[in-house]
């Protein structure tokens, strides 16, 4: 057996992921997506990180 | 990526494939763009770029830490650590001049940080990959990678459960290095690991190779441009952790009362798709980037090995505990130790130090699990 069905049947598990995700997640909207570059846009970073502890 | 099972490279695709699967990868970029918006486009790419210089040159942070632990070599860290450097050296100014808007990979120190971050380190050993690998390995077909993965984002949830006691052990407040004097300390504490690595390295073994030059120079812009476009530096752990949780709040499970989950922008990320999630999307990048690699090169066709069934056993145990202890390590190698430091997190520095402590445990222990032949 090689790597083949292994890769394919990873891309496979992440696209089910995805659709599953999509069909269960608010609707997506790109008219109310953010600006294309953070920097120089004037919002804040949201903050969704490994590396954000949990507030106090 | 350093892995297992390598093997001999072999004739690669057609042309007329590599190229289908280059457009198929550039559609899916464009599609994610077009429905969720530009930045979700153009972090998908970035992943992508992510995956692809990992895998296409084999750029890896667990093998390099061992190729240093068993044998000396110090090529492959001291390319971390000058990609590190270079993100630095932009990174720093722009944290600096533009707060507001960008932040950095800061976290603090803790006796459950230094802990995950040792064990982590460990268990990065036991399946030869870290947080990026790991996507890496799976995306190019790694059995070992495939089967880790899915373990990982469970123990990245499973922290999530249990954060608040752990933090509880006793946690430092956040310490960040800053500005020019930051920076100069940064870029000097680099090169001082980068001498003693090649200082303690073996004669003949401490020319970087140019791939390492070219994936650390690349990498350091791909992380850069992570930075300028979504506002915060490359991550890894925290997608893994969301896609876990999301399947368990698919599940039934009601999640509202999970101190972490609960907190205002991990509500929303779970209520949001992960195709405007910024660590997801590089992760789905980086998992795409490297299948694409694979199957450009051939690399699709190399045999699966033989492991026995403690093996398997071992890495799905590992997984769990990659995923877990990362998260109370704040970051893997990429959110802490590469992202941390290169934008100032005493942290990042902590992790290094008990990550690679943690390797030399975890080096140790792969023959008695039977993930390799015993000295």
């Amino acid at each position: 057996m090689t790597r083949r069905p292994v890769a394919l049947a990873v891309v496979a598990a992440l696209a089910a992921v995805i659709g599953l995700d999509l069909a269960a997640s608010a609707p997506l909207n790109p008219y109310k997506a953010p600006p294309f570059l953070a920097l120089g846009s004037g919002l804040a970073a949201s903050g969704a990180h490994c590396t954000a502890a949990p507030a106090k | 990526m350093t892995d297992t099972t390598l093997s001999p490279p072999r004739a690669g695709a057609p042309i007329a494939g590599r190229l289908a699967l280059v457009a198929l990868a550039l559609a899916a970029a464009l599609a994610v763009a077009a429905l969720a918006g530009a930045r979700y486009g153009a972090l998908l790419l970035i992943g992508l770029g992510f995956g692809i210089t990992l895998e296409g040159l084999r750029f890896g942070f667990a093998g390099p830490w061992r190729a240093m632990i068993l044998r000396r070599e110090p090529a492959g860290l001291v390319a971390q650590l000058l990609a590190i450097a270079l993100v630095a050296a932009v990174a720093f100014p722009l944290l600096q001049s533009n707060a507001g808007e960008l932040m950095g990979a800061h976290a603090p120190v803790g006796v459950a940080m230094i802990g995950g971050a040792f064990v982590f380190g460990a268990a990065m050993q036991l399946v030869l990959g870290c947080g990026s690998g790991t996507l890496v390995n799976a995306g190019s077909g790694n059995p070992v990678g495939a089967l880790a993965l899915p373990f990982f984002a469970l123990g990245s949830f499973a922290a999530t459960l249990h954060l608040d006691w752990w933090l509880g052990l006793g946690t430092a407040p956040v310490v960040a290095l800053a500005g020019n004097s930051g920076l100069g300390l940064t870029l000097a504490a680099l090169a001082a690991v980068a001498v003693l690595a090649l200082a303690l390295g073996k004669p003949g073994s401490r020319k970087l190779p140019g791939r390492l030059w070219l994936a650390a120079v690349l990498l350091a812009g791909l992380a850069v441009l992570n930075l300028i476009v979504s506002g915060q530096p490359w991550g890894v752990v925290y997608g893994l952790g969301l896609w876990a949780a999301k399947g368990v709040q698919a599940l039934g499970a009601d999640l509202t009362g999970v101190a972490f989950w609960a907190a205002p922008g991990n509500a929303e990320r779970l209520a949001q798709s992960v195709l405007t999630d910024v660590t997801s999307l590089t992760n789905i990048g980086i998992l795409a980037g490297a299948a694409l690699v694979a199957a450009w090169r051939g690399g699709l066709t190399a045999r699966l090995p033989r492991l026995s069934a403690r093996a398997w056993v071992a890495v799905v145990l590992a997984g769990l505990v990659l995923g877990y202890s990362s998260r109370l390590a704040f970051g893997c190698n990429v959110g802490a130790f590469f992202s941390g430091i290169s934008t100032g997190s005493l942290h990042g520095w902590v992790w290094f130090v008990a990550a690679f402590a943690g390797s030399y445990v975890g080096i140790k222990a792969r023959p008695a699990l039977g993930l390799e032949a015993r000295p």
